[in-house]
């Protein structure tokens, strides 16, 4: 049972619930700097071209523009890992792509100068698919990348950083398996995560090198600890306004920041570049394309025995952050089933597309939803259950894996069996599971089918955060930490956790705006790290203090800092109420009391989620519909009801679990344009479209943190695709080999389909 | 035609939140032009930012408002159109002076209706139009009315929530 506390756990309103609800939360576009210019860009038509010539001269003549920058006269600074993308270059690599920028007064002005810059292109062949592009006569995107391969042995998580799994010996493995799933599978939707909030930044230059940023984060500091780096270092002050929904995709915004920066160098003047809803589709961060190629060999009873296999990563026209997902990914598989032998090898793979970034799952969704088909095949042949399949192998307390940065870790975490048969109790997993392939019920010709997927992350403990808690006379507290609100949260979840130690009413707890200048590092809102990483800094900074604030109480209550207690905002002898003082008397009204908390790297702690699901899908139209979903999670203690919930829900959408029924990018390959580039076209659910939805939430105390808890919230999506795979499969009586779901691969697999296979 | 009255011809007369607004038709700043949409001369014009836009194009909801009481999508409406209507913001509902919320504002915090929020005005809004026109509607009305409204991080279940407790605490 779970410890009773006076505020964690309890569902209290969110701290900036008044502001969000009366339209006075300020977001990114809401932000307006005195003489701002319209920053807008001109993107490419082609998906792969050169730019001949480029004749801005009329644009820059059009009364109302300030600049008009091509690859000749923008900053030289560059992204990507290695570093390879420039603010704008002379070679253009997607539809979409960044050709000319311009500044001018009014949006107005601004798209019409757009409209006059006459650009002169050579068109190149392009190429779409990731094993078409390794081919010796391939388009070359990248001089420096033959092949359009991107290297993987990059230091982005230092030497050892993470590019496969080998472990064992895998020959050995395979031939001592009674069954072997062998197979190619693609997550390959190019899913955006979408919030509804556009991207878009503010950049003003206070000096030649110092620069500040206004955007929606999901993470303040990368646009300071992250970008500095790719723009010569200049004083990077990050602010974050609230963000408008991530899921990722705004942890940074490197190409606005960077059109937006190179502008405001270039008129001396704040420049807000603030993308479309086009933009956002075709041009910012779209989910890895991930197919893997394999063998997973296991014994009868379900024992792992090896898995081997080529994880090729689609990063689209550069890669930003694909070898750090291609490291946790590599992490998460080890995770979801212990295995003694491994060779995964992966390939990470330039295309003709809007590049990938960084999206919820962050690899590992991107290598499960590939993965986990070629587990079915095996554990079909074997005719075992999903569910004690992955209770018996869901990683254990004691096991080992190797992380992003190459360690071998041992979980100290939990043995989540028991989680996962909860959660099999509540979906009635035992009443509907009939078998590999089969349906659980069949009502005309509709057939519905339940399916399985788990996940962890061991990224709940990665990287560092540093936070101060200073105690005020007037009996306040303020935290200073660099978390800005996406929608987790989580800035409220965090003065919770101030306030328990501090024995303060919430009210009188308060967090410091996310701006780098006014605050200690933090790594950000990722890898489910709020609760453990984030949480624990602030604990620690809240503990230091309040036992600071104790020792100037003791000689004043002639006790010892150990006998005292604080409560309310009075210091008080242990079991002697009437000694109260209150913090003003132990201070005076010109002291303040500032503790500090930082927390370091700790990958031994993996969450855990499996997601139970059931779909119908009806044989006469193709639709596929999802009727039911309970997620189970052991979440060691909860810090706040409702926004826990609201994270696990929030599973089906951000090109999530519903990439495997509808969400999709669809791009014409013969010219290689999104076609559903709007909000229309692009499906995603809606209000009357709900399925029931039942969360099953554990707590049991996790003794890593002080309040026993562990976060989940980034996980929620990852197990979602490949459980619905499963499900729609066992519905059909057929094996679904490709995301979504769409009617005419149902109708593929039924055979209903002039050329495919007849039943 | 004289001066006069081609004078009063060039601005739109609109009531926002209570508030009497003339605007003079024109292409600066302070001014509205033909093609300026009603979300834009709310937030740019007006400095009403709650109102949001997600995707200009009429299809997220998030730029809902109240014209005579009706939610419309303020993206999708040109402001000269909008001459003697009454426009209701996220601003604009409860009572603003007095601080006190609206009724649907406080279901949406007692249930945390929202994660990033982006979408919370909106949502509001379209309920609010709901709440007015059938104070009691049951759950699948509640979706209907909100099936427009688009809401990435998947706050509906407790949107619904709390459309229906404002409903039960309102009749």
């Amino acid at each position: 049972m779970a410890k009773a506390y006076r505020f964690i756990g309890k569902s209290t309103p969110r701290k900036d619930a008044l502001e969000i609800v009366t339209g006075k939360a300020e977001f990114i576009d809401d932000v307006k700097r005195p003489g701002m210019l319209c920053g807008k860009v001109l993107r490419s038509p082609y998906p792969h071209a050169n730019i001949v010539d480029i004749d801005t001269a009329a644009a820059r003549a059009l009364p109302g523009v300030k600049a008009v920058l091509t690859y000749e006269n923008v900053p030289d600074w560059k992204t990507g890992i290695p570093r390879h993308v420039r603010v704008l270059d002379r070679k253009v690599r997607f539809v979409g792509d960044g050709v000319a920028l311009v500044a001018a007064e009014t949006e107005e002005k601004a798209n019409e100068a757009l409209g006059l810059i006459k650009v002169e292109y050579e068109k190149l062949p392009a190429v779409y698919d990731v094993e078409e592009a390794i081919a010796r006569e391939a388009p070359q995107l990248y001089d420096e990348f033959p092949r359009n391969l991107i290297p993987t042995d990059v230091k982005v998580f230092g030497p050892k950083t993470l590019s496969g799994v080998v472990l064992g010996d895998v020959e050995k493995g395979l031939a001592e398996a009674d069954y072997i799933g062998e197979g190619t599978y693609g997550y390959e939707n190019l899913a955006n995560p979408l919030p509804l909030e556009p991207p878009g930044v503010i950049a003003e230059w206070q000096g030649p090198e110092k620069l500040t940023v206004w955007s929606a984060t999901q993470s303040a500091s990368w646009h300071r600890f992250i970008m500095y780096s790719k723009m010569g270092f200049p004083d990077i002050r990050a602010i974050s306004t609230h963000c408008g929904g991530s899921f990722g995709s705004k942890n940074y915004s490197a190409q606005p920041l960077f059109y937006a920066a190179a502008l405001a160098k270039a008129t001396g003047k704040p420049v807000k570049v603030m993308y479309t809803k086009e933009e956002h589709f075709g041009a910012f961060s779209w989910r890895l394309g991930s197919r893997f190629r394999g063998k997973v060999g296991i014994k009868k009873d379900g024992t792992v025995t090896a898995v081997s296999g080529e994880w090729f990563v689609d990063t689209g026209a550069f890669s930003d952050m694909a070898q750090a997902q291609i490291g946790v990914g590599c992490g998460e598989a080890q995770l979801m089933i212990r295995c003694p032998n491994w060779d995964l090898k992966t390939k990470l793979v330039c295309t003709n597309h809007s590049a990938a970034g960084v999206v919820r799952g962050f690899g590992g969704q991107e290598l499960e939803s590939a993965f986990h088909p070629v587990i079915s095949i095996a554990l079909e042949q074997a005719d075992l259950d999903p569910v004690e399949f992955f209770k018996k192998n869901y990683v254990k307390p004691g096991d080992g894996y190797f992380w992003r940065e190459g360690n071998w870790w041992v979980s100290r975490g939990r043995d989540y069996s028991e989680a996962i048969m909860e959660g099999a109790k509540a979906f009635h997993w035992k009443d509907k599971w009939k078998g590999w392939l089969k349906p659980s019920a069949v009502n005309g010709a509709k057939r519905v089918g339940v399916g399985v997927g788990v996940h962890g992350n061991a990224d709940v403990g990665e990287d560092e955060t540093e936070a101060y808690v200073r105690l005020n006379p007037d009996a306040t507290a303020v935290v200073h930490v660099l978390v800005s609100e996406s929608g987790m949260g989580q800035r409220s979840s965090l003065c919770k956790m101030a306030a328990e130690v501090l024995q303060l009413p919430l009210e009188r707890v308060d967090m410091t705006p996310p701006d780098s200048l006014i605050n200690p590092f933090d790594f950000g809102l990722v890898g489910s790290r709020g609760t453990y990483a984030v949480g624990s800094a602030v604990i620690a900074a809240a503990e230091d203090a309040r036992k600071k604030l104790l020792e100037l109480a003791a000689p004043l209550l002639h006790a010892s800092p150990e006998e005292l207690e604080t409560h309310d905002g009075k210091v008080f002898v242990k079991g002697k109420p009437d000694s109260a003082i209150p913090w003003n008397r132990i201070t005076g009204t010109m002291q303040t009391c500032t503790g500090f908390g930082r927390f370091e790297p700790d990958f031994s702690v993996p969450n855990f989620l499996a997601l139970f699901v059931e779909v119908e899908v009806d044989t006469e139209t193709g639709q596929v519909a999802l009727l039911n979903l309970v997620p189970v999670t052991d979440v060691g203690q909860i810090i706040d009801p409702l926004s826990l919930e609201g994270q696990i829900y929030g599973g089906l959408g951000s090109a999530g679990t519903d990439t495997a029924l509808f969400e999709e990018s669809v791009i014409d390959r013969k010219h290689g344009h999104m076609l559903n580039i709007n909000m229309i076209d692009y499906k995603w659910r809606t209000f009357s479209e709900l399925p029931r939805f039942h969360n099953v939430i554990l707590e049991t105390p996790l003794p890593t943190h002080r309040f026993k808890a562990v976060g989940v919230g980034e996980i929620a999506t990852s197990p979602g695709p490949s459980a619905v795979l499963m499900a729609a499969s066992n519905a059909v009586g057929e094996r679904l080999c490709e995301y979504p779901l769409t009617p005419e691969r149902i109708f593929k697999a039924l055979g209903k389909l002039k050329g495919s296979k007849t039943k | 035609m004289n001066n006069k009255e081609e004078k009063k011809r060039q601005t739109i007369g609109l009531t926002v939140n209570g508030e009497p607004r003339e605007i003079e038709v024109g292409s600066h700043a302070y001014q509205v032009a033909p093609w300026d949409t009603l979300a834009h001369t709310l937030r740019e014009t007006l400095g009403l930012t709650g109102t949001k836009i997600g995707c200009d194009h009429g299809a997220c909801g998030s730029c809902t408002v109240l014209m005579d009481g009706k939610a419309i999508l303020s993206c999708m409406t040109l402001t000269v159109e909008c001459d003697g209507k009454s426009i209701t913001t996220i601003e604009g509902l409860g009572e603003s002076q007095a601080g006190e919320l609206d009724p649907l504002q406080q279901a949406f915090i007692n249930n945390t209706a929202f994660q990033c929020g982006f979408c919370t005005p909106g949502m509001i809004i379209a309920s609010r139009a709901l709440l007015d026109e059938k104070p009691s509607p049951d759950e699948s009305e509640v979706k209907d009315t909100l099936s427009g409204h688009f809401c990435r991080c998947i706050s509906h279940y407790h949107v619904v929530r709390a459309v229906l407790e404002a409903a039960k605490k309102g009749s």
